[in-house]
């Protein structure tokens, strides 16, 4: 699904640069729940970045369902985020002029799917989120959670082969955190392959591999046994 | 390429952030709108000196005739100089490619009788084409023509107020009025956009005039237009060159100032079409800068927009908005503004005109408008404004970098 060789990443900063990335390998196969893990400056934002074509690495491989990303055009990088990935943020990055059943269809939209095939899919994807109810409110009439849900939605919808995660319940409560990740573990229960930057143990024990960075370099890559949410629930 | 998707996307943008979208059109239709009544004016101002030329044709020179001042080949000052029909016809003959019309002049003061109504009026005997020179309307009957000329009818073509001084409610056309003694029969009734004395001229056949009052073949004044085609200069010219040939005909000496004397309106017209002109560039640069001034607006209050909407460029740009798209909901919504927000004041400046333009007339400016067809070349501008003030700012947006722009803080 994924390989990354030897990847590095540094960043200027006035005259000297700062080495982020310092040779990671990683290699990541479709299905799995990934929990990249790292105090803050360990490189795993960057790593993400780089992962979702955000951001490019300075030396290295990547490989993402057998196509190598390598010297992308900015309208090549666009379609390829489009149809490869899936993001959701820590907050939560909705329109906040457009309502839920917008958001969701935007992704569609740069696909240049028609209207009213937008707009089925939308809600199709806004019912599995459970917010069929709540598809023409605007993001700040709806909660933390609900925001969430709705900012799932809007990467399912494109299907995307690999959906990536950064802090996705950082701005949410326990309780809540809990209910994402339920719904998060539901898709890799069906199947799809989900990437997560996060840095509390108890979300990360949630996923089914632990990949701890530190100093740009990957310090441990575990595999554990995957804590379901629903008992928290 | 009508893309209806893209169009719903900048409409939604334009609507959910209207005071936005307002305050940035502000600029453009104040712009606008001063560059509408600027203009307005201007043609205004044109129109009021056009007007004033309106009463005679603006391409006619008047020759008169005077006492000569100055000695010249043996001839003393003080002779007095007579045009007659034979300077009339040299004229006519001599430069018949550079008249256009070309009528001789009579003046004689006659005391009108019709039954009891009596009345003292100026008389001009004339050639057929003074009517295209005076733009004398006709309401009834006919102008002179050259029959009348011919055969010396005793005719007459009298000016409205004529009619209404001595024939009271009745229509003159057709009937016979006295002229001190002599009786003509009334052919024709004029009006004129000159002043009220205008319309209380009679006009007679110059051979009839000739043969009554003296049985001789004088003109007083030799009126005629010059081939429009020509322009101020060449017209100026050809006055020059009519001074010169007459005063060789009457060996006036060439520096003599009275003897023979020209007035032509291409001189005048000249320094009018100069003035317009001016005051056209003027009001041309002072809108251009108007609008320039509204397009920087625009464009600051667009890379505004740019920034503030970084954020949500980014998320677009993360969801796989390609740069060419991100650039056109830019400019496109840039375009739209100012097409709007022009248009807005276009409007505006154009009723300002028509509300405000019948009080202007006291201060020389008349009928204040805009043509239809500087509408279309403002829509053109406009569209090419919105484009110049949405361009950098649509790039600088399709820069943004999703990383920065999504990047927490």
């Amino acid at each position: 699904m994924l390989t990354i060789n030897k990847l590095h990443k540094s960043y200027p900063i006035g005259d000297s640069s700062l080495h982020v990335l310092k040779g990671i390998d990683l290699s990541v196969k479709e299905g799995e729940m990934v929990a990249i893990m790292g105090s803050s400056g360990s490189g795993k934002s960057t790593l993400l970045n780089i992962i979702g074509m955000l951001d490019e690495a300075d030396e290295g491989e990547y490989i993402l369902d057998g196509v190598p990303i390598k010297n992308l055009t900015e309208k090549k990088a666009a379609i390829y985020r489009n149809k490869f990935l899936g993001f959701i943020f820590q907050s939560f990055n909705l329109i906040n002029y457009k309502n839920a059943l917008e958001n969701v269809a935007l992704p569609l939209y740069y696909q240049g799917m028609k209207r009213s095939e937008r707009q089925e899919k939308a809600i199709f994807h806004l019912e599995k989120v459970g917010l069929k109810d709540w598809a023409h409110h605007l993001p700040n009439e709806l909660s933390g959670g609900q925001k969430q849900r709705v900012a799932i939605a809007r990467a399912l919808a494109a299907n995307p082969k690999l959906l990536l995660a950064d802090e996705p319940t950082g701005a949410l409560d326990t309780k809540t955190s809990y209910e994402i990740m339920e719904f998060i573990q539901q898709l890799n229960d069906e199947g799809k392959t989900i990437l997560m930057v996060t840095h509390e143990e108890d979300i990360a024990n949630m996923c089914k591999r632990i990949v701890r960075l530190r100093d740009g370099v990957i310090m441990e890559d575990t595999f554990v046994e995957q804590v379901r949410a629903e008992q928290y629930v | 390429m009508f893309d209806i998707d893209l169009w719903r996307e900048i409409f939604q943008s334009i609507n959910k952030n209207r005071t936005r979208s307002l305050l940035s059109g502000f600029t453009v239709a104040f712009a606008i709108l001063l560059f509408a009544i600027l203009f307005g004016l201007a043609k205004g101002l044109e129109n009021t000196f056009a007007e004033a030329f309106n009463d005679d044709a603006n391409n006619s020179i008047f020759i008169y005739s005077g006492m000569t001042t100055k000695a010249n080949k043996g001839l003393q000052a003080g002779r007095r100089i007579q045009f007659k029909n034979e300077d009339f016809d040299y004229i006519k003959e001599e430069f018949s490619d550079k008249v256009q019309y070309i009528t001789a002049r009579i003046y004689r003061n006659v005391t009108a009788t019709f039954r009891n109504e009596k009345n003292t009026y100026n008389v001009r005997a004339v050639h057929p084409d003074h009517q295209y020179l005076e733009m004398t309307l006709i309401k009834d009957g006919r102008y002179i023509n050259q029959n009348d000329i011919d055969n010396s009818t005793k005719v007459v073509v009298i000016g409205r107020l004529v009619e209404e001084d001595l024939f009271l409610k009745t229509t003159a056309l057709g009937k016979y009025i006295n002229l001190n003694g002599i009786q003509y029969k009334v052919v024709g009734v004029f009006t004129d956009e000159g002043n009220d004395n205008e319309e209380r001229i009679i006009y007679m056949p110059i051979t009839t005039a000739q043969r009554i009052y003296g049985n001789n073949d004088y003109i007083d004044q030799i009126n005629l237009t010059y081939n429009p085609e020509m322009d101020y200069d060449q017209a100026i010219g050809f006055g020059r060159t009519i001074t010169e040939k007459m005063k060789d005909r009457f060996d006036v000496a060439s520096s003599d100032q009275r003897a023979i004397r020209i007035q032509n309106m291409a001189e005048a017209n000249k320094g009018v079409g100069q003035m317009t002109s001016a005051l056209g560039i003027i009001i041309l640069i002072i809108g251009f800068g108007t609008l320039i001034a509204g397009v920087v607006g625009i464009s600051n209050i667009m890379i505004f927009i740019v920034k503030e909407r970084t954020k949500e460029i980014g998320i677009r740009k993360a969801l796989g908005a390609t740069p060419k798209s991100i650039v056109s909901i830019i400019l496109i919504e840039s375009i739209i503004i100012t097409a709007i927000a022009g248009y807005v004041g276009l409007l505006l400046g154009m009723g300002i005109l028509e509300w405000a333009g019948p009080m202007l007339e006291t201060y020389f400016i008349k009928d204040p408008s805009v043509k239809p067809s500087l509408i279309i070349g403002a829509t053109i501008t406009l569209i090419l404004a919105g484009a110049i003030a949405g361009y950098l700012p649509a790039k600088k947006a399709s820069k943004i970098k999703p990383i920065v722009a999504l990047r927490d803080d």
